[in-house]
């Protein structure tokens, strides 16, 4: 492990760009457009199959335009992170973003539910609307970091409530960021962990350290969780009145239409958590506490058209040293763990785990010099993987 | 009353305002805070990270 990855890029000069990018960042406003648009081809050329266009968009079309458009090499110097920083413009494309979430959940239900389809194009759809709360997550998770800004936050919420994860703000901010890749981390993955084992700790886990992250708070309030001071609660009660609205309007199809949109939602969320910070490990001082989290701690990818649709999420190693660095000035650093494709291509491979772990164990491997000690490792296979995979190299002087 | 500032995200702790979201009310000194109280806007540093900014 080297110890450069401090050090920032030096930016390149490419204001122009990174200035021009504050009308790509509209792609977040347009994005929950997709499955609606679908719906309208599907409804134009009486074909159903256009329902599964969303996924073929973020999973196969998005990867190919991140082929073709590579990496984004430009990053703001101090100066231009100090002008972009305060500049509204960007919160506004927000919270225009968060109103356009609720239209297309709308529109798909109204669409799913008075149209003929078959079931597998219901299907489709509900994973294309699943997507989009994906999406939802990632704005709600821009926003919910402004624990300053009113606004924000209730954009926050009211992006939760679209797939019903209100407690996904308080387990970010005040759980995952304290913990983040150490074992106690129910959402950073580990070394030989794969997506499927993952999920099943982390979706569980996710929600009691909310929960009881919230408990906390509200003890020292001096109130019951159970009120309606409990902030998981407004945003769950969100989500209850809209869904009991949707299905007193759109009728019954909107239970599976629905509950596959959320579960859809909740999976990117898990893919993200998988892949952000696989087998990585902050290792324990002489005082037995963790390190704090270091660019290293986190997988990187600089791909411009995703990191344009994900809001510069992936330019991860900034984000975990800025929680509150907002998107559009995150950058990135030289020499850190460094995926080989954008996010939505990663959750890809994640999903197959023989292909996720050939092309990340070695990786992981090489991050830690082949010093499994150092390596955040799936417990159960920890036998395996140190016959596997422990070498390390006598250090000199150390890492 | 004083004042302490999070060196990450630049969040200052005023006794005067003091966190009440967090449950600390206005008035409560630096000193009653407990060791791990995190910085209520970026929480990734702790009350020994914290900087006096006004005393």
């Amino acid at each position: 492990m080297t110890t450069h990855h401090e050090i920032i890029e030096p930016p390149k000069n490419d204001t122009a760009w990174i200035l021009s990018k504050r009308y790509w960042y509209w792609l977040s406003f347009l994005m929950p457009l997709a499955p609606v648009i679908s719906v309208y081809f599907a409804i134009e050329f009486e074909q159903g199959l256009w329902l599964w266009f969303t996924p073929v968009l973020f999973y196969i079309i998005v990867p190919m335009l991140d082929y073709i458009f590579g990496n984004d090499e430009s990053n703001p110097d101090e100066q231009l992170v100090k002008r972009l920083t305060g500049e509204r413009y960007y919160v506004h494309i927000m919270i225009l973003t968060t109103l356009m979430h609720w239209v297309s959940l709308i529109a798909m239900a109204y669409a799913i539910s008075h149209y003929e389809w078959g079931w597998l194009n219901i299907v489709g759809g509900s994973v294309s609307a699943g997507i989009i709360n994906g999406l939802a997550l990632v704005a709600g998770h821009e926003m919910g970091h402004k624990v300053k800004d009113r606004t924000q936050i209730v954009c926050s919420k009211l992006l939760l409530a679209c797939s019903g994860y209100g407690h996904f703000c308080i387990e970010h901010n005040k759980g995952h960021h304290k913990d983040v890749a150490t074992p106690e981390d129910p959402a950073s993955s580990r070394f030989g962990e794969s997506i499927y084992q993952f999920v099943i700790r982390e979706i569980p886990g996710a929600l009691r350290r909310a929960w009881s992250l919230e408990k906390t708070r509200l003890k020292r309030q001096g109130r019951s969780e159970w009120s309606l001071s409990n902030e998981i609660v407004h945003t769950d009660l969100i989500t209850i009145f809209a869904y009991a609205l949707m299905f007193f309007f759109f009728g019954p199809i909107m239970i599976p239409f629905l509950a596959i949109a959320a579960v859809f939602g909740w999976w990117q969320l898990t893919c993200a958590n998988y892949v952000e910070h696989y087998g990585l490990l902050r290792l324990k001082g002489a005082d037995g506490r963790y390190e704090r989290c270091q660019p290293h701690h986190s997988w990187n990818s600089n791909h411009k058209v995703s990191n344009l649709i994900l809001l510069h999420l992936q330019r991860h190693s900034d984000h975990h040293a800025y929680p509150t660095r907002p998107y559009q000035v995150l950058r990135d650093y030289v020499d850190v763990p460094t995926l080989p494709s954008g996010y939505p291509w990663m959750f890809v491979v994640a999903m197959f785990p023989k292909a996720w772990f050939s092309i990340m164990d070695p990786k992981v491997v090489e991050w830690a010099a082949a010093d499994m000690e150092k390596v955040n490792i799936f417990p159960e296979r920890r036998d395996d993987i140190f016959n596997r995979f422990h070498n390390p190299v006598q250090s000199k002087g150390g890492s | 009353m004083s004042k302490y500032k999070c060196p990450s995200c630049g969040y200052i702790f005023d006794e005067e305002i003091g966190e009440p979201h967090e449950g600390y009310p206005a008035g409560t000194k630096w000193e009653t805070l407990p060791q791990d109280f995190p910085c209520p806007e970026c929480f990734v540093r702790e009350k020994p990270d914290f900087e006096l900014e006004e005393s």
